[in-house]
């Protein structure tokens, strides 16, 4: 391309390609009258009007046009960049031309599809045009820069989601580090009893995965753990991993339970957090039976040798494998990975938000999540539904999007909620065999065999009652009620209030992003919606990137989702990130900031302002300088810089300074 | 501090005593409520149902008239009945909101020689007493802590919603704070913001009576001694049908319901006349507990 390469300096020869879109533009723009109006423009060589320039034969006229030498700079008026730029920049490119040579004008999603004047937009589509025409003359040749890609990977979070992104890429032979903050990997779906619509139990389908990963040569499972820092770009992370003190020595434990049966507490006394506070645990515990790592766990916050520094330690005496220490401290790890896939998941609603479903002021209200632990046969009850007094319930109210689809809480659906209530309801009418009523807005169950399950749900007789409940309180109009939970609801169907006495209510609570959901997301870069999930780089065609190249997303951190789309999301996530490291190389855009360092003063705005971290201050040089590799090209630092030491390819000033002349040109 | 006072119409004849009660409690408190000159209306009545703009002229004429008796500056116009702070709030959220109704509005006013410059905030005597007055002030005016007197706060379903933002709009507990000031015990109850029947009572008096009973047999059977309010409705509902209550239900309703100012002002020693108490229908008295006996007693005049 030597003739093209010098071209910024000799005489532009322009093309420009007017596109009909069929008639998406040509119904509105008079696309022979702009191919004219552009064919005065200086510099234009050639200006050209075609059906579909993104079809091969519209392409081939920009192809011929470079090859016969008749234009070296190429201006395609027709739709978004989004979503052709790339089809023109090849193209170009296969012509022979560079492909940074090029300039889209937009005349379909900014002029035809938003104008009705045909008058008007044809003079809109001249200004865009002239604009274009006007900025590809300071266009230069740009390269793409290729680095090389890490081949290990890394993996956030060890629910359904993290655990089968992690196997996937670990049998396709990658090195994976799988993080875990909590002691055992397994998330929620460890704490379920049945999965719908199934029924399959919850353990028995997902223990494997997690013993798999335990035993995985490729795996690296970090439990206790948290990333605490991520630098560098795709192909090439550092990540930082934080790994919590234990205090038992993971390689020498055997899970057998000797210093949890010795402690000094005789009586567990510390809310169990996997049986979500249903039970009790001691300072030294196992989350559950089938945890992995089957490690202990000494919570340095009620253990007594930790408060005092006076505990006989009989845990310590009766440990054969001397596993506890308890002068164990933080460690460190520093890996290098070039994909990372988050699967942090989510947190359910907090019920007290809503004070007139009586949450925690009586006893007989639970949550789902309660529930979940107390029909589970290994949970706090033994798969015994009792009430707070012993007794079994005689009825059972399952209200529905408690914090899901309000206004005054979580607009959204949770996806997950009808079908877990129907399997709640299920399992509840089967353990105790009492009436269960499910109050609901709507029922939501499109999925595979989910409307069979709801059909067999009404088959077994449980109450669907269509309308949000007011509230749950314990105020008794008759002697039925007395002593009694009321549920006062707007019976939608039938058009009246009515009241229903049950002995035990069930708050269906809907999905929420990790309470931290923002300090991760600022840890990896990446983007949450105004919810708090995570934000898919385009929520139809690339729903499990993100805007942060090389960082993939799986599972409900992304949205609501139950345990198959988690698994799909995570084996989507896993594949893209394989693509990636197995390419093992990524070109990087070249439309990234530099610095003219002669021009740089030293004041340091730029630094504090890149959302990208990649501006440093080279000492030797006295000036800021950008890191290519880094910088995503937002253009933050360009306009912020006072001397105008910061320039960025593509925008630089007098490109877009001849492109305003250009728009105002034709006005 | 001297409070710009909007009573209304029913603090000027069925809720008389919440007036009385509320300008003694003010006084004993160090405050005071300085009515504003020639107030009409809310607009809470059958105004808005009729024509929303008419409604929100005679509201913002109020407003235009607070501004006029302050002066300048921000105008704190206290409302303590329920529906006239409700009617007020609408009338101050749609004035900013609107531009449209904002101009029919100042128009009306200038007719009458009138402007209303946007500085008033309507405030209720609660979120007042809460807030600026303080519960240490209240606690030290105590003179007689209302001792083992079970307290059930009931605050309508104006008060709280839904312009109102001093408290939970389900589960509010400002009341239950100042009983709790006054040495009294609140009783848990969960009908605080249910509905007492509102107009109904003189509409469909089956309908209202009935509501009016679920809450008021509901606090007897929490063993409540007296009921608290901070609506002239609300009030007059729950008293003054009791008789007939007792009657339709064959059974005894018997409940003292008094506005929170007049409890306020037993707990600091105000006379029974300086808080309007002789003008109930079932009658209020609070005997500080003797040692080791039961701690309200009710008179039955």
């Amino acid at each position: 391309m030597p003739a093209l390469d010098s071209a910024s300096n000799g005489t532009p020869r322009i093309g420009v390609y007017v596109c009909h879109c069929g008639i998406n533009i040509a119904h509105t723009v008079d696309v022979p009258a702009c191919a004219e109006f552009a064919r005065a423009l200086p510099h234009v060589t050639v200006a050209r009007e075609y059906k579909f320039m993104c079809s091969d034969p519209g392409q081939e006229l920009i192809q011929q046009d470079l090859r016969d030498g008749l234009v070296n700079r190429v201006v395609v008026a027709s739709c978004s960049p989004l979503m052709h730029e790339h089809t023109f920049r090849t193209a170009t490119k296969v012509g022979g031309g560079n492909p940074f040579m090029f300039q889209m004008a937009n005349i379909r999603e900014h002029v035809s599809w938003v104008t009705v004047d045909k008058g008007m937009a044809t003079d809109k589509a001249k200004s865009l045009i002239a604009a274009a025409v006007a900025r590809i003359s300071f266009h230069e040749p740009l390269e793409r820069t290729r680095v090389p890609v890490h081949p290990d990977v890394m993996v956030v979070g060890g629910g359904i989601a993290g655990i089968h992104a992690a196997l996937t890429m670990a049998d396709a032979g990658k090195k994976v580090y799988l993080v875990e903050r909590e002691p055992t990997i397994g998330g929620h779906m460890a704490k379920f009893d049945k999965t719908f619509p199934t029924l399959d139990c919850s353990a028995c389908i997902l223990t494997p995965k997690m013993s798999a990963v335990r035993s995985h040569p490729n795996i690296t499972l970090w439990s206790y753990s948290e990333v605490s820092h991520v630098e560098g770009y795709v192909g090439n992370f550092k990540a930082t991993v934080k790994r919590k003190p234990r205090y038992v020595k993971e390689d020498q434990c055997v899970g057998c339970l000797d210093c949890i049966e010795s402690c000094v507490y005789k009586v567990a006394k510390v809310p169990d957090e996997f049986n979500v506070g249903l039970s009790m645990r001691k300072p030294v515990y196992v989350p559950f039976p089938q945890a992995t790592p089957l490690v202990a766990v000494i919570d340095p916050e009620t253990c007594i040798e930790f408060k005092s520094h006076h505990c006989k330690k009989t845990c310590v005496e009766a440990c054969e494998k001397d596993a506890i220490d308890f002068n164990q401290v933080e460690e460190i790890h520093e890996v290098p990975v070039g994909a990372i896939v988050l699967a942090t998941g989510f947190k359910t609603f907090d019920a007290k938000r809503i004070s007139r479903y009586g949450y925690g002021k009586y006893p007989n209200v639970y949550t789902s999540l309660e529930v979940e632990r107390m029909v589970n046969a290994a949970g706090p009850t033994g798969g015994e539904v009792h009430l707070a007094d012993g007794a079994k319930p005689r009825a059972v109210g399952i209200i529905h999007c408690v914090g899901s689809r309000d206004v005054a809480t979580n607009r959204y659906c949770s996806k997950v909620c009808c079908m877990y209530s129907l399997k709640l309801a299920h399992l509840l009418k089967e353990r105790t065999g009492a009436e269960v009523y499910n109050f609901y807005i709507d029922m939501r169950t499109p999925g595979k065999g989910y409307e069979e399950f709801y059909d067999r749900l009404l088959q077994e007789q449980v109450h669907f009652i269509r309308g949000r409940v007011a509230e749950v309180s314990d105020w008794a109009m008759d002697d039925e009620e007395e002593g009694r939970l009321i549920l006062r609801v707007e019976d939608t169907l039938i058009g009246r209030v009515r009241r229903i006495p049950v002995d035990m209510v069930v708050l269906s609570v809907g999905l929420e992003a990790q309470p931290d959901a923002d300090d991760v997301r600022r840890l990896f870069n990446i983007s949450c919606s105004k919810e708090g999930w995570f934000l898919e780089r385009h929520p139809k065609l690339a729903p499990v990137s993100t805007f942060t190249v090389g960082i993939f997303l799986a599972g409900a951190c992304q949205g609501p989702k139950d345990i198959p789309e988690s698994v799909a999301q995570a084996g989507a996530a896993a594949a893209e990130a394989l693509a990636l490291v197995d390419r093992g190389h990524v070109e990087l855009e070249p439309n990234t900031a530099y610095s003219v360092e002669e021009l740089c003063s030293g004041c340091h705005v730029c630094i504090a302002l890149c959302p990208y971290s990649a501006i440093a201050f080279d000492k030797t040089k006295n000036a800021s300088v950008v890191n290519g590799a880094l910088c995503k090209g937002c253009g933050t630092c360009v306009a912020a810089c006072p001397s105008g030491a910061l320039q960025q390819n593509l925008f630089r000033d007098e490109q877009i300074f001849e492109e305003i002349k250009g728009v105002l040109s034709y006005v | 501090m001297n409070y710009p006072y909007y009573p209304g119409c029913s603090l000027k004849s069925t809720g008389k005593p919440y007036d009385e009660s509320m300008r003694a409690v003010f006084t004993a408190l160090g405050h005071s409520l300085e009515e504003i000159d020639d107030w009409n209306c809310c607009g809470a009545t059958a105004y808005m149902s009729i024509s929303e703009e008419k409604a929100f002229a005679l509201s913002a004429r109020n407003f235009a008239l607070a501004e006029k008796h302050n002066g300048k500056g921000d105008v704190n116009l206290v409302v303590p009945c329920a529906a006239c702070y409700l009617g007020l709030n609408k009338a101050q959220r749609y004035l900013r909101e609107h531009d449209d109704l904002r101009q029919t509005v100042s128009k009306a006013l200038a007719e009458a020689g009138l402007t209303y410059r946007g500085n008033v905030k309507v405030r209720h005597p609660l979120e007042v007493l809460i807030n600026d007055v303080g519960m240490d002030a209240i606690k030290a005016r105590v003179t007689r802590p209302l001792k083992g007197l079970k307290v059930a706060s009931y605050y309508g379903c104006q008060l709280v919603r839904p312009y109102a933002d001093f408290d939970d709009q389900h589960d509010p507990t400002s009341m239950d704070r100042i009983v709790t000031a006054l040495g009294g015990t609140p009783v848990d109850w969960p009908l605080k913001t249910r509905c007492c029947g509102g107009s109904l009572t003189g509409t469909v008096p089956d309908v209202g009576y009935r509501l009016s009973y679920v809450l008021l047999r509901e606090a007897q059977r929490r063993g409540c001694d007296v009921i608290i309010t901070a609506c002239p409705l609300c009030q007059f509902n729950l008293e003054c049908y009791q008789p007939t209550m007792s009657r339709a239900n064959h059974t005894t309703v018997h409940m003292p319901v008094v506005y929170f100012t007049q409890l306020m002002g037993v707990a600091f020693g105000l006379k029974e006349r300086a808080l309007g108490l002789q003008r109930l229908f079932v009658p209020f008295e609070f005997t500080p507990a003797a040692p080791e006996s039961k701690g309200a007693v009710h008179a039955s005049a």
